[in-house]
């Protein structure tokens, strides 16, 4: 980790460096970075808000703050896991932590991530939604839960990828799953009707559910932008759009996803290690 | 703390696996084959490097040295056996490791330079030293891969040789560039040792070893065979790879005239291998005609190990003739003297006709010769010179 530290500026030039390479050369550049969870945000907005009639009032607020997170990590993650293979002429011939590479990329993602934050926070002002208030304040907790959780898996992955080159394809499919498990075009609280009461081993499902760290994120984050709680549909009935939970729960499970996260950094950056010393004749 | 080595590596061997299946479905089918696939890259290799030492490591390909150097550099984990090291360290494996194509020479610098371990504000500082040495001051805001091949390299390692280490490690990547250029570079590791700075080197080049290194190891096969200077080494070196260089021998002609046998001498008729420098060369060959020749020219010439000319003669030069040559003849160059450095090398012989243009016999290296000397040379010649040095008036010319 000291080493790390020394390394610091490597680690800001290799963030700069993925930065500039992606949009090198490319007339919109940075912009690219944007266009692809908009089209996202564009497809479910149309697809499960219009075409499916989505009972969620202001739809793609709702959407926007759940796919920003998400695409922090899913991205990210994706990229972070061949970092190191893909930097293979790196590894073998300089040394410097190693470390290093994945966390650059994570690095790379955080910079888009601010990026989109801006356009989300842009475009709730130009609509004049009002966001601002306490829940705000979930932010920023949420964020450094999701990014201490993303560095534990970018570090695991990336090394256990130069062993096994399987991990780079399984951990696509594997975010697939990732995606719709975690409640980010549909309300949470549809997931927990459908589960009822049902248990696994005397765990209740809705409890497996949560265990999510990304789940916790997301409604931290839909939490924190969206305003709308609980709605009524055409019936007159609630539906309850968001978690419901106190404010202590959510800042609760959200220290909760920063403590183990931490730890499996922990766990991660030992794992790292010990990989590490054959990564040069591994590639 | 002067004393202490710099670079201490204990009893380290390395193996490598050489199985080359990587997918989860490759793993479990061949699982029980894998086994015996083990390659010993070092075997129990072990050394202390003092501080502004020039070690040289070498041996043939494979032989382990550039392993050695990995190990050394942090890149590679020993199998068994540490290595300890302090200081800050350089590690010149590669020119351009981390080069990337899209960005501009003025970004790869700082990218590169932060890889070595360099700090911005140090790179600041260097950065025009660093054009300055490269010579590519109008491509420097251009991409790196329109670059051709020289700019890239030596950009490289015009960025290498101006982070500052206590420890440089570098493997055969003063081979690069044309010859003003490697000339430079060899400035600049001159200047490092003056500096008292620790180099590790991996070469192919004996030259370079004696020009710089004051310790030398040679590696086979991972195990060190030799430890010591320069002059042992290299001796080791060649002596061990001798035969390997003489085996691309090459018999040219019309087959008008064949030589039945050649050897060198001292000069005196008696058949010599090793010569001290300075000492009498001679050279014997018996040649056969198969039709009459009129007045062919029977040459020879000496070339050292890195195939350049030493000395050629032949009889038109010497005019000696031969007149009409039918059946066999017997002949003898005596060379006198060779003021030559030490090394191996190698003879050429060849029959022609008068006018050179018909090539009768030609042999290439067919035998070879040692010469030996006690003194450090570089060059081609052994001379013996003596160097004074008295106290200069200031207006002294």
């Amino acid at each position: 980790m000291r080493g790390i530290w020394s390394f610091r500026e490597l680690l800001g030039n290799l963030v700069r460096k993925e930065l500039k390479v992606k949009y090198k050369n490319s007339v919109l550049g940075f912009l690219w970075s944007l266009v692809r969870p908009l089209c996202l945000l564009l497809i479910y907005w149309l697809v499960l808000g219009k075409f499916l009639r989505s009972p969620i009032p202001d739809f793609a607020f709702y959407l926007f703050a759940g796919l920003v997170a998400w695409d922090l990590f899913g991205s990210t993650l994706n990229a972070a896991t061949t970092s190191i293979v893909s930097n293979g002429g790196l590894i073998k011939k300089v040394y410097f932590p190693r470390e290093i590479l994945p966390l650059a990329t994570v690095g790379a993602g955080l910079v888009h991530f601010a990026l989109q934050m801006l356009v989300v926070f842009g475009v709730l002002v130009a609509f004049d939604y009002d966001f601002f208030g306490a829940n705000l304040l979930l932010l920023p907790l949420a964020v450094v839960a999701l990014v201490i959780f993303l560095t534990a898996m970018s570090l695991f992955l990336a090394a256990a990828n130069v062993y096994l080159r399987d991990v780079q394809h399984l951990i696509e499919v594997f975010l697939l799953f990732w995606f719709w498990l975690t409640p980010i075009v549909y309300p949470i609280n549809f997931a927990f009707d459908v589960f009822g009461g049902r248990a696994v081993a005397g765990v209740k499902l809705s409890t497996i559910y949560m265990l999510n760290p990304l789940t916790n994120v997301v409604v931290g984050f839909q939490r924190a932008v969206y305003k709308h709680p609980v709605v009524e549909d055409s019936g007159g009935n609630p539906v309850e759009v968001l978690y419901q939970a106190s404010m202590g729960t959510y800042v609760g499970r959200l220290l909760a996803v920063i403590v183990v996260s931490s730890l499996l950094v922990w766990l991660a950056q030992r794992v790292f290690a010990r990989a590490q010393g054959n990564f040069a004749q591994e590639l | 703390m002067p004393g202490t080595p710099i670079v201490r590596v204990v009893d380290v061997s390395k193996r490598f696996n050489l199985h080359h299946d990587k997918s989860l479905k490759e793993r479990l089918v061949n699982r029980a084959t894998r086994a015996n696939e083990d390659f010993w890259a070092l075997r129990n290799v072990a050394f202390d490097l003092d501080e502004s030492n020039t070690l040289g490591l070498i041996g043939a390909n494979g032989s382990g040295k550039s392993t050695l150097l990995k190990v050394v550099a942090g890149i590679l984990t020993p199998t068994s056996g540490y290595v300890e090291r302090r200081g800050r360290m350089a590690a010149l494996l590669e020119l351009g490791a981390g080069f990337h194509p899209d960005l501009t020479g003025r970004e790869n610098v700082y990218m590169n330079a932060s890889i070595l371990g360099l700090s911005r504000r140090q790179t600041d500082q260097y950065f025009d030293a660093i054009v300055d040495f490269s010579g590519i001051e109008k491509f420097i805001d251009n991409q790196v891969k329109f670059y051709s091949s020289g700019m890239y390299v030596r950009l490289a390692f015009a960025v290498a040789v101006h982070v500052d280490p206590e420890l440089l490690l570098i493997d055969e990547v003063l081979s690069v560039g044309d010859e003003p250029f490697q000339r430079k570079c060899m400035k600049r590791i001159k200047e490092f040792q003056r500096d008292g700075r620790t180099i590790v080197l991996v070469t192919h080049g004996i030259d370079v070893v004696r020009q710089l290194c004051d310790r030398v190891i040679m590696l086979d096969k991972g195990e060190v065979v030799v430890d010591g200077k320069p002059q042992e080494a290299t001796r080791a070196f060649r002596e061990r790879y001798a035969a390997q260089v003489d085996e691309p021998e090459d018999v040219r002609g019309t087959g008008q005239v064949s030589v039945t046998s050649m050897r060198v001498t001292d000069g005196q008729g008696r058949e010599k291998q090793r010569f001290e420098s300075g000492e009498r060369l001679g050279f014997e060959m018996v040649i056969e005609a198969h039709e009459p020749l009129e007045d062919p020219v029977v040459g020879v010439a000496i070339y050292n190990h890195l195939d350049n000319l030493v000395y050629g003669t032949n009889t038109a030069m010497r005019d000696v003739p031969l007149g009409t040559f039918t059946g066999r003849r017997r002949v003898r160059f005596d060379f006198g003297p060779i003021p030559m450095v030490e090394g191996q090398y190698f003879v050429t012989v060849a029959v022609h006709s008068r006018d050179e243009t018909v090539q009768y016999v030609w042999l290439e290296r067919q035998v070879s010769f040692k010469v030996f000397s006690l003194s450090v040379d570089s060059g081609v010649l052994h001379l013996d010179p003596s160097i004074e040095i008295e106290p200069a008036g200031p207006d002294s010319s």
